[in-house]
């Protein structure tokens, strides 16, 4: 199937995403934004609320990059790049830090996605390609242990096609562990039942969102 | 007198024997103990088993160690990174065996170790394949998952300053796996950029206290990997 843009409908770029998940983060939220497009969020967290961001490997409070030149190495996001702390932000080990990840203190996990399946099970961290090295860092943490777990993805792979199904044939990362999908086509929650519609951009009917991700997609 | 402050790197390490398990701290370059890890090579013990999060970056450290092919197995969360090719190249030629571990189980592990429990049941990788094989339970309602601690001989853990009962103080969040890994290994090796004397930390900002870390090594503030 085409993942060009469709003449009814456009696909949201990745800042639209990014700021489409910010505006449903709620005030007094603790936070973690997983590697890769999960990141973006943080660029458009609204200002008027106070969120605090938890980064793996030991911030709470993390803030955003220095400016050029401030860059201290001790001090890095969990995607290994220079961050900042804001007043009132922590360090502290990394099983304190998994503690929190792990044991429900997080509000919101943010994770990207190559599947998510209708039952909730998300696969993130292994093509399953021989030869590829396989590397999970804090994937599975994060899939299982905040009160929330959201994915932020594109609709379609490269190859067209849609990262949402009826299971996961990428191996997994979490059984039954995402909350809530964020793709360039659509919000869904989803339920006991699967997913479930909450909004979809302009111009795009859920008949249309149906026949492109070829599962089942309920109405709100 | 206790006194665990050691002259140089090389008195630290001198009695690590080949096919030792070596704890070694950092997330990526942050908290990566280059001096201690460059120290280990120049020593010269082989068939390591390396516990560590990412299985090294560029040309030092972790990367430097298994370049000179001292290590037989890494136990790690996230080796695969844009500049681990010497980690790449061994696994791909089948030399180095890879336990691949989440890590937040990675932690978890080590601090069991070093907290004298033998497991703890977890959520985290439950139906995946990194959970094959393990033992689960049933509790309130959710699947978990068994894991056994991590205990090393050495740990190589790079703190901001140090005393001479090996109290320690860590920058930022070069923290991370410092803490864990000091408690988890029969002898922990803390490099400091500062020794102070007894006191000088405030009780209250202690991170690591004294009892976990048997030695401690003046390194000059070392130019971290980008």
């Amino acid at each position: 199937m085409s993942t060009t843009t469709s003449p009814t409908y456009q696909r949201l770029t990745r800042d639209q995403l990014a700021a489409r998940i910010a505006q449903d983060v709620p005030e007094g939220a603790y936070v973690n934004l997983g590697i890769g497009m999960p990141t973006l969020v943080a660029n458009h967290l609204p200002l008027h609320r106070e969120i605090v961001l938890q980064s793996e490997n030991g911030i709470l409070g993390m803030g955003p990059a220095p400016t050029p030149g401030q860059e201290d190495l001790d001090l890095i996001n969990a995607g290994k790049s220079p961050v900042t702390l804001v007043a009132g932000g922590s360090y502290f080990d990394s099983a304190e830090s998994f503690a929190m990840m792990r044991g429900g203190h997080l509000d919101i996990s943010v994770l990207g996605a190559f599947q998510v399946a209708a039952n909730g099970d998300l696969a993130n961290w292994h093509t399953g390609r021989a030869g590829d090295i396989p590397a999970v860092g804090g994937a599975m943490d994060l899939a299982v242990g905040a009160k929330q777990t959201w994915v932020m993805m594109e609709h379609f792979t490269h190859q067209g096609a849609s990262k949402i199904v009826s299971a996961c044939s990428y191996p997994l990362t979490g059984v039954r562990c995402v909350t809530r999908v964020y793709t360039d086509l659509a919000v869904m929650d989803i339920t006991p039942d699967g997913f479930l519609l909450v909004e979809a951009v302009a111009g795009l009917t859920i008949d249309e969102l149906q026949r492109v991700s070829g599962v089942p997609i309920a109405a709100a | 007198m206790i006194n665990k402050i050691f002259p140089t790197i090389a008195d630290a390490l001198a009695d690590v024997r080949d096919g030792a398990t070596i704890m070694i701290g950092g997330f990526g370059g942050a908290g990566m103990p280059v001096a201690l890890v460059d120290g280990l090579i120049a020593q010269g013990a082989r068939d390591l088993t390396i516990v560590a999060n990412n299985a090294g970056n560029g040309e030092t450290g972790i990367a430097a160690l298994l370049a000179a092919g001292k290590v037989r197995k890494v136990i790690c969360s996230f080796p695969r990174q844009s500049d681990s090719h010497h980690f790449d190249a061994l696994y791909r030629a089948g030399k180095v065996e890879l336990e691949l571990v989440p890590q937040g189980n990675l932690a978890e592990r080590i601090r069991a170790a070093g907290a004298g429990i033998g497991g703890f049941f977890t959520r985290v990788g439950f139906g995946t394949e990194l959970a094959k094989g393990k033992e689960v339970r049933e509790i309130d309602g959710h699947m978990y998952v068994y894991e056994t601690p991590i205990r090393a001989d050495f740990a190589l853990v790079k703190a901001e300053q140090g005393d001479r009962w090996g109290n320690l103080t860590f920058s930022k969040s070069a923290r991370n796996f410092g803490p864990v890994m000091a408690m988890a290994a029969s002898v922990a090796v803390a490099s400091v950029h500062k020794i102070v004397t007894l006191g000088e930390i405030e009780p209250e900002h202690v991170v690591t206290p004294g009892i976990f870390v048997q030695r401690v090594v003046l390194v000059e503030q070392e130019a971290l990997a980008t």
